[in-house]
Parts: structure tokens; sequence; C-alpha cells
């Protein structure tokens, strides 16, 4: 039989709990990525003699494949005694790693704010901090949003590689369920499945944020 | 001693590459004096306000407000190029109304002129928003507090930039080309306003303006910018009734022909 | 950033690789991890030559193609840009032989990886296509041209130069990703690096070198890349001015 529907109920259970696991990294390692993708991005337009470094790092980290950056991370960490978990190393790994996609994405939408509302804010004699806060970033953010989310769902689809470290995400009880039956069909099937779904109902409802936003600049 | 002038450009020179935009300019403007700019695009007249605004650094020279010097502070008797903290406390005499308006458009009228006062001046909100209501009804947008800047006319937005600016109590106002952006029968408007304010308060004006009849009627000198100098100043009755100079009479010429 | 920085960068990389191969702790894992960066440049060559037909082949038959194959072909786009690559890679390895299909391993990589990228890559067709002017098609219409006629002789060039910098993305994409194959047994770079790492625990010269070897890939192909879209569009730019 090419597929067991019973054994498919048995493991449903244990995916399940796995899926949490997957959702959890995708989450922490989201708002690590969001927030220091945005520390990125407005450290370069606050200190404009950063620009260079920030944008090599930034090259370095997207040049490299993620799945060594985690390597790096659990096991080159600890050679300076800094010890981490497999967890922690992992979603550190996908936090950096796309934080450097994401300052790009916050770079974009800072050059598209028009450049009279920076002078504005400098006649004004707003501080940075405030310029920043109530004048750049709630214009910036919105249109970007779809953007981030797109990245997102991108990370979400890269948490299989923490099953390279061991962690008890949705690859590796996938894989610990085939290796242990000898039946990799379901597993493999439902894991992929589950992410399918994810993006598919995340695709849509990026598809609306972006409709909604729209709406709103038009006002 | 006579009253210190309240703004006072000393051989202000402002380079880009090669190109002189400003050429050791000298121009000292009085307490409560109302100045207009005049002069071909590319003469250096925009830069001047945006120099005294801080948008862009000089070169060379100094800019002084009320006896102190914008640009650079004293440090063991001499002057350096001055830090942030000194820019902000000069720069908090000064206000700027755009071509382009620069409201905020995420934020009501309202919003846009207690931003500053609360979080610059650090007003309590009831204070702010009592002084913006007043300066929005000087403007005559009390009705449009609420609006956002996309709901309003070209017209009304650049009322609440001056109603915005002004909020912060500004002694000097910069006007940059406040009406071009603006649709001809809006211009009035805006114009209106700016009259009144320079009876009712006890300002210092400069401003960039290609609209030459109310540079004749309001300011109380205009000065002819030709290729980064000022080539002829004087009373507004001088200078357009009888120009001296060659360029200045053709450049008059040329606007008057196309007005 | 600009092509200059880029060069810089591929430079630097390849100085500090010079520097420590003089060094004794790293010039050790050099030819085994050299050895992996081979099998990880041929997975990433044939998988991108995989990836430009399927993109190509999906965008036509979405575009142009009759109703069930246009379906199958946004099947296949909507699968394999929902699931993962990893989960592909796994799926082809494992859970296909069960079906009484076995490919080899290299096979696997370069399949998993092609088809992941060419869903990717077919998007980029399409969008590139359809923000061909309208003025184009029309012109062609008016010419009587073919449809087939129009696509290669007037729409598909202009759309070339579009295409470029996000190909270039995507293959960059696909030549991080080859680092996967490790995990279904391919001693690639990724592989070598943990195998000598689990060998010899001297993990900060390997991943350093890694790291350091697959930045002078991706700086490689970033820089053709560009210099390649330069080309084309100095190319299209003439054809303008003509």
């Amino acid at each position: 039989m090419i597929w067991d529907w019973s054994f498919t109920l048995e493991i449903l259970p244990v995916l399940a709990q796995a899926a949490v696991v997957s959702v959890e990294a995708t989450l922490i390692s989201f708002v690590l990525a969001a927030t220091l993708g945005l520390v990125l991005a407005v450290v370069r337009i606050a200190v404009p003699r950063t620009g260079w470094t920030i944008s090599v790092l930034v090259e370095l980290i997207r040049s490299t494949p993620l799945l060594i950056q985690i390597f790096f991370i659990y096991f080159v960490f600890p050679k300076f005694g800094l010890v981490l978990d497999a967890f922690t190393a992992g979603v550190l790994a996908i936090g950096i790693h796309y934080a450097a996609y994401c300052s790009e994405v916050y770079r974009a939408g800072f050059d598209n704010i028009h450049r009279g509302q920076w002078e504005a804010s400098i006649a004004l004699n707003l501080s940075a901090w405030t310029t920043f806060r109530d004048i750049i970033i709630p214009q910036a953010i919105p249109p970007i949003v779809p953007a981030l989310g797109n990245y997102l769902v991108a990370l979400f689809k890269e948490t299989p590689l923490l099953s390279a470290i061991a962690v008890m995400e949705l690859m590796q009880t996938a894989k610990i369920i085939g290796s242990d039956t000898f039946r990799y069909t379901e597993p493999i099937t439902l894991v992929g499945l589950f992410f399918l779904a994810m993006s598919l109902v995340s695709a849509a409802l990026i598809r609306a944020l972006e409709r909604l936003l729209n709406r709103r600049t038009v006002r | 001693m006579t009253e210190q002038p309240m703004v006072r450009f000393e051989n202000v020179s402002k380079r880009y590459g090669t190109l002189t935009v400003l050429d050791e300019l000298n121009l000292e403007i009085a307490r409560g004096e109302k100045v207009s700019v005049i002069g071909p695009s590319g003469s250096g007249k925009t830069t001047v306000l945006r120099m005294l605004m801080t948008l862009e650094t000089i070169n060379d020279g100094v800019i002084w407000v009320e006896g102190e010097p914008l640009t650079h502070m004293k440090k063991n008797g001499k002057l350096v190029p001055a830090d942030l903290a000194h820019i902000r406390r000069i720069r908090a005499k000064i206000g700027m109304v755009f071509q382009s308006f620069n409201l905020f458009p995420h934020m009501t009228a309202m919003a846009n002129c207690i931003e500053a006062p609360m979080t610059v001046l650090g007003m309590k909100r009831a204070e702010a928003e009592a002084r913006a209501a007043e300066l929005l009804d000087l403007v005559g947008l009390s009705q449009k507090k609420d609006h956002y800047p996309s709901q309003l006319s070209g017209g009304q937005q650049q009322r609440v930039a001056i109603a915005r600016a002004l909020a912060m109590r500004p002694k000097i106002m910069l006007f940059d080309e406040v009406t071009s952006a603006l649709d001809p029968e809006l211009v009035g408007e805006v114009l209106q306003v700016i009259r009144q304010i320079g009876r009712e308060h006890d300002l210092t004006m400069l401003m960039v303006t290609h609209q030459m009849g109310f540079a004749k009627e309001f300011s109380d000198r205009v000065c002819f910018f030709y290729q980064g100098k000022i080539c002829e100043q004087g009373p507004p009755g001088e200078l357009f009734g009888a120009p001296k100079n060659e360029r200045t009479r053709q450049f008059l010429h040329a606007v008057l022909e196309a007005g | 950033m600009g092509i200059g920085t880029l060069v810089a960068m591929l430079a630097a990389a390849l100085a500090v690789i010079g520097v420590l191969a003089t060094q004794q702790a790293y010039s050790l894992f050099l030819p085994g991890l050299l050895q992996g960066a081979v099998l990880t440049i041929e997975i990433a060559i044939l998988g991108s030559l995989l990836a430009i037909v399927m993109g190509v082949l999906a965008a036509l038959v979405r575009l142009y193609g009759p109703a069930p194959l246009r379906w199958l072909a946004t099947v296949y786009v909507e699968i394999f840009r929902g699931t993962s690559a990893l989960v592909q890679l796994f799926w082809l390895f494992f859970v296909l032989p069960q079906f009484g299909v076995t490919l080899d391993a290299f096979l696997v990589a370069v399949v998993a990886l092609g088809l992941n990228v060419g869903a990717y890559g077919s998007e980029v067709v399409r969008g590139a296509i359809l923000s061909v002017a309208r003025g184009q098609w029309e012109a062609c219409t008016a010419l009587n041209m073919s449809r087939a006629q129009m696509l290669r002789r007037v729409i598909l060039p202009q759309a070339f130069v579009a295409m470029i910098p996000p190909w270039g993305n995507l293959f960059i994409e696909l030549l991080k990703s080859t680092s996967l194959v490790s995990l279904i047994t391919l001693s690639d770079l990724a592989f070598k690096a943990q195998q000598m790492n689990q060998n010899t625990f001297k993990t900060i010269p390997i991943f350093t070198l890694v790291l350091l070897m697959y930045l002078v890939m991706s700086l490689v192909l970033t820089i053709g890349m560009r210099l390649l879209e330069r080309r084309a569009s100095a190319g299209l730019a003439r054809g303008k001015a003509a």
C-alpha cells in the first residue's frame, strides 16, 4: 500500500507537536530579523559613515548559505565560550540571516520617503530620534509590510534546516519517524502539505493586506 | 551701539564641486524686516534660505543669528564648526515653509501642528493643541483641523504648513517659493495669510518668490540674485521702479512680459 | 552595491584564503574542501540550467498554453514555491523510492534544486514578459506576426534584460541551497566541512574557509551577472538609439 491512513492518523499528533516548534522558531527568528534589520537600516541613515561597513556585512551574510551559518553559530560559538542549545543557535542564525534581507527592505522603504519630510523635520528642529519615530517610520513601514511578509514566509520555509542540528522541528521529527518505521511517504508528504497550506494561506493574507494598504494610501 | 542684525551672512560661499552656487555672500537682515529674494532659477536664491535653515552646509564664511554664529561655535576664543546641540539651539529661532508643503501625510492638520511643540519644546498636549487651534484659526482652517493633508487643497495644505512653522514660535520665518506649486486660483489665500502674519506678528521674514506684485507690496527690501551674488538690492519702489543694474532690468522685463 | 566594491570584496576574500593557505592549521583542510567545492559547482551549474528551462517553460505555458497544461504548470509552481527546498529534496530522496523510482543522490540534488528555483524563475519570466510595453504587442499584431514570432523576435529580447537581475538573485539562492545536498549524503562543500569537523574538531579553521569559499563563488556569480546585465542593457540602448 502506497499511502497508509491509519499510520497517518498515528503520526499526526506527533507532527502537530513538532509543527508548534517550527512555528515558534519562525516567530522568534522573525522578530529578531525584523528588529535587527530595522536597527541596521536606521544606523545606516543616522550614522552615514557606517554605510559601507553595513553594506559589506549584509553582502557577506547574503552570500553564504544559511546552513553553514547555522553550523557556524552552533559549532564555532562554543569555542569562544558561548555554548548555545541547538534551538537557540538555529533561531539566532536564521534571525541574523534574514535581518540582512530585512534591512534592505527597510532601506527601500526609507529611500521612498520624500526628501521634504526630512527637511521639514529639520526645519521643525525635531531630534533624529523623534524624526525616525514619528515621521519616517510610520510612513516607511506600511508600504513594505507585504515585502516583510514574504520574508516571513520564506523564513518559515527555511526552518527545516534546523533538522541539520537536530532541533525537533517538523522535518527532524518526520525523518525520525521515517527511520524508525521505514515509512517515509506519509511523514515527509505531510510535512510538505503543511508547508504548502501555510504558504498558500500566507500568500492570500499578504495579498489582502496589500489591497488594504493600497486603499489606505489612496485615501 | 546699534542693534544686532537678526541674521547676518558673512562672506558665505557654497560650492557643489566646481560649481559655485553662492559667492561670498554678505547680507544683513534687521529685526522685523521683510526681505524678498528674486532672481532667475539657478541664481542661488533658494540656497540662501536652505543654508539658514541648515539644510545645506556652507563651504566658507559664517552665518550669524542674533549675534550668535549658527554654523560655528566659539571654543577657546576661536570659531569651530558647530555641533548638533549648538545648531539645534540656534535653529529653534527659525521656521521654514516649503514650496512643496512637506506636511506629514500620516498626521492630521492638528497633529502636524503639535508634533514639534510637544516633542521639541516639551509642551503638554492640551497646551500645544490650544496654541495650534489658535494658529489654524489664524490661517482660516479651524474647520479642517482633523483632516489629513491628502484631504486638503494645495492652498489649504500650505496654510497648515505656515501654522505648523509658527507653532514653534520662531523669530525668523523663511518662505521658499511657497506659492509656486499652487494652482493660480489658490495663490491669493496663501499670500493673504502671509500678509496677515506679517502685520500681526513681530517676525523677521525672508522669502524667495516669483510673485513680483507681492514682493513689491509686502517687503521692506528686495534682493536680486544673479549667478550666486546679490546683483542689486533696495526698497521695492526703487528696485522695481528704477532698477540700476542692466541684469535686473532684463530679468524684470522678462518676468513682467511672461506675467 | 557597486561592481567595484564587489570586485574588491572578491579580491579581499581570495587574499584572505591565500594567507590562510600558508598556515598549517588551515592548509590541511584545503584539498578536501576544494574537492567538495567542485561538486557544489557542478550541482549549481546543472541545477541552474534545469531551473532556466523549467522557468521559461512554465511561464510560457501559464501565459499561452492550453487550459489543462496551464493548470499543471500552476500546480508545479505553487507546490515548489509553497514547500521548502529541503522538504522537496527529502521527498525525492526518501519517498520517491517507495513508489519504485530510485534516483541517485546527485540526480535528486540537481532535479530538486532545479525544479525549486525554476518555480520561482517562472514568476520572473512571466513578470518580465508582462512588463513589456503593450505597444510592442500591438505593433507586432499590426505587422501580422505570429505569436511565436512576436515572442521570439520582439518580446523576449526586451524581457531578457529585465530578467537578468532577478535571475542573478535566484542563481545565488540556488548556489546557497546546494549546501542542503550535504543532508542527502552528497559530499559537497558543506558535507566535507561537517565531516572534517566531526573528525578533527578544528571547527574554526574549517568553517572560516568554507564561508570564504562560498563567498568567493557567490561574488563571482554576482559580478558575472552584473557584467551580463551591463552588456545586455547596453545592447538594448544601442538598439534604441539606432
